[in-house]
């Protein structure tokens, strides 16, 4: 399946081994701890710069669908934008309300910046690249993602201000109902890879067939599941139509309202590496994490196709949070739990007919029609209970 | 018993012990999820990934917020004013030193009991999977029975609140 040219394949494993070379100068004994540091600092260099290139690519491209240039000031384009951020918030006042809780506001933004960069440890960022590849990878990774919820609190909480904690009520509400979509729509996947282990998910995705992947997304449950994903990864990192708790225009800042300096940086590094990693995620579950999209494209290197497809993904974060307005709360968990939640359960079902009924064109037909008709269906049915009808126009005079 | 055991153990006992000493109440909840991941360290320490996960997963991620959100909603996160011992702590004493000494005696007895295993059995996922719906699927069955139950009466609560405004 892959070409076997050494160059290909010293390419695709280059980081592997670059990491051997450098473990090679070491005494046997201090091999694996030191092979664990070298891994761990590359996870935290590199993500932070990509972190730093998306602050840039967010506001020109926010600008861009909103018809005005972003920053362009600082560097050319204003590439340089994130340098003369990152500056500004090292070095402003760090100001901590007299009332609020010292240590608990002083731990938040450290606790969910620890429970963010977790993550990336179970993420097979290309072949043979995985930092630790555990048997129950998958729920390692969504335990560390409980965890923020936690610190969102305590942010919240500590500030003693009524706006912080009615953002973060709000968060962990809102985190909470799309943690259950989120969990039931990775289980289809974990029901038809046969593990946990996040490695061996993307392994059984790196099959083709007339040249086209076997990806997740390609099938009817794994379409549906990648939808319903998107959603409660949306949901889950607070982004855009469902960032109420953050809300700009309603709660001044949310939970991070009383944060200035570098706390506030922390708390915005921990929401975008949080989207970093559950775009990692949803690529390494549908999308088939490392794997290239045509059998002919195989030789160039897997970790340029990870890193590419998360890009993608995080385009389509900005590109969402541009164009669609902001749900109400309410609106938000009605959505969650009477349509996002139902379409979940229907797809575990609709990916067990899938697994049964056997190889063919039966089975296509089989399980797209009942998704297509359940979510016709059912938009159909809260459509008209909410009695919505054709949009209305009203122009000033 | 080695180093990161008595590790952990001292990160657990001390989050316990914070959860009942402190004056705040959200400090003390706060406390107790400490409590919660030294338990799940201690897990993973043993090899027993799904647990500690799942440990992590449920208590930090669902049971800590619970017990949040009911201290928030409640007037418990104001410091007491009578302080936070009972004045029958004697008691208290006395029956958490009974129960103490029977988990004590039940748990160095089965130390007799059970030869000493020298090969740590690694326990995967699968067989866990294997044995929820193959040898244990009535406990499973019942279980979902219980969970529906408890979302019911939730809904039943939360609706009742609202037409006894009305």
């Amino acid at each position: 399946m892959t070409i076997e040219n050494p160059i290909f394949v010293t390419s695709d494993q280059i980081f592997v081994l670059l990491r051997h070379w450098a473990l090679s100068f070491l005494p046997a004994a201090w091999q694996t701890i030191a092979g664990v540091l070298l891994s761990v600092a590359a996870i935290v260099c590199i993500f932070p710069a990509l972190f730093a290139l998306t602050t840039v690519f967010e506001r020109k491209g926010l600008g861009r669908i909103q018809n005005r240039l972003g920053p362009n000031r600082v560097g050319p384009f204003g590439l340089l934008q994130p340098i003369a951020d990152g500056i500004k918030s090292l070095t402003k006042e760090d100001i901590v309300p007299l009332s609020a809780d010292a240590a608990v506001h002083f731990l938040a933004p450290v606790v969910l910046v620890v429970a963010v960069f977790m993550g990336f440890a179970v993420l097979p960022m290309g072949r043979n690249m995985a930092l630790v590849d555990m048997d129950a990878g998958l729920l390692f990774y969504f335990a560390m993602g409980t965890s923020t919820e936690l610190a969102v609190f305590m942010a919240g909480w500590s500030s003693r201000n009524k706006y912080s904690l009615l953002g973060a009520m709000r968060a962990v509400a809102q985190m909470i109902s799309y943690e259950v979509v989120l969990l039931l729509s990775s289980v289809t996947v974990v029901m038809m890879a046969g593990s946990l282990s996040l490695t061996k998910i993307v392994e059984a995705q790196n099959h083709y067939s007339f040249g086209f992947p076997h990806w997740y997304i390609f099938t009817p449950w794994g379409c549906a599941g990648f939808v319903m994903y998107a959603i409660a990864a949306t949901a889950e990192t607070n982004r855009s139509p469902f960032d109420l708790p953050e809300g700009e225009s309603e709660l001044v800042a949310g939970y991070h309202t009383e944060y200035s300096g570098f706390k506030f940086a922390l708390f915005f590094l921990g929401e975008y590496l949080a989207m970093f990693s559950i775009s990692g995620l949803g690529t390494t579950l549908f999308l088939g994490g490392w794997s290239a999209p045509f059998l002919f494209l195989t030789w160039v290197p897997s970790w340029f196709w990870f890193f590419s497809k998360l890009m993608l993904s995080i385009f389509v974060f900005i590109w969402l949070r541009g164009t669609l307005p902001r749900l109400r709360q309410d609106q938000l968990m009605n959505f969650a739990w009477k349509f996002v939640l139902p379409m979940c359960l229907l797809n575990l079902f609709v990916a067990g007919i899938w697994r049964f009924l056997g190889d063919g064109w039966l089975r296509w037909m089989v399980c797209s029609a009942i998704l297509i008709v359940a979510y016709a269906g059912m938009g159909w049915g809260e459509m008209r209970r909410g009695k919505i009808g054709p949009r209305s126009y009203r122009y000033a005079e | 018993m080695s180093f990161v055991f008595y590790m952990l153990a001292a990160l657990s006992v001390t989050g316990a012990l914070a959860a009942v000493l402190l004056k705040n109440t959200v400090h003390c909840a706060l406390a107790l999820t400490v409590a919660f991941a030294g338990l799940a360290l201690l897990f993973l320490d043993l090899d027993a990934q799904f647990a500690g996960f799942a440990q992590i997963l449920v208590y930090i991620g669902a049971v800590a917020i619970l017990v949040v959100f009911a201290i928030l909603l409640t007037k418990g996160s104001e410091t007491p004013k009578d302080g936070v011992f009972s004045r029958t702590w004697l008691v208290g004493l006395v029956i958490a030193a009974g129960v103490f000494a029977v988990l004590g005696w039940a748990v160095i007895g089965s130390i007799r009991v059970l030869p000493q295993e020298k090969a740590v059995p690694t326990v995967t996922v699968l067989q866990i999977g294997n044995a929820l719906v193959g040898r244990y699927v009535l406990p499973l069955e019942i279980v979902a029975v219980l969970l529906t139950a408890a979302m019911v009466g939730a809904v039943i609560v939360a609706m009742h609140e609202k037409e006894g405004e009305k």
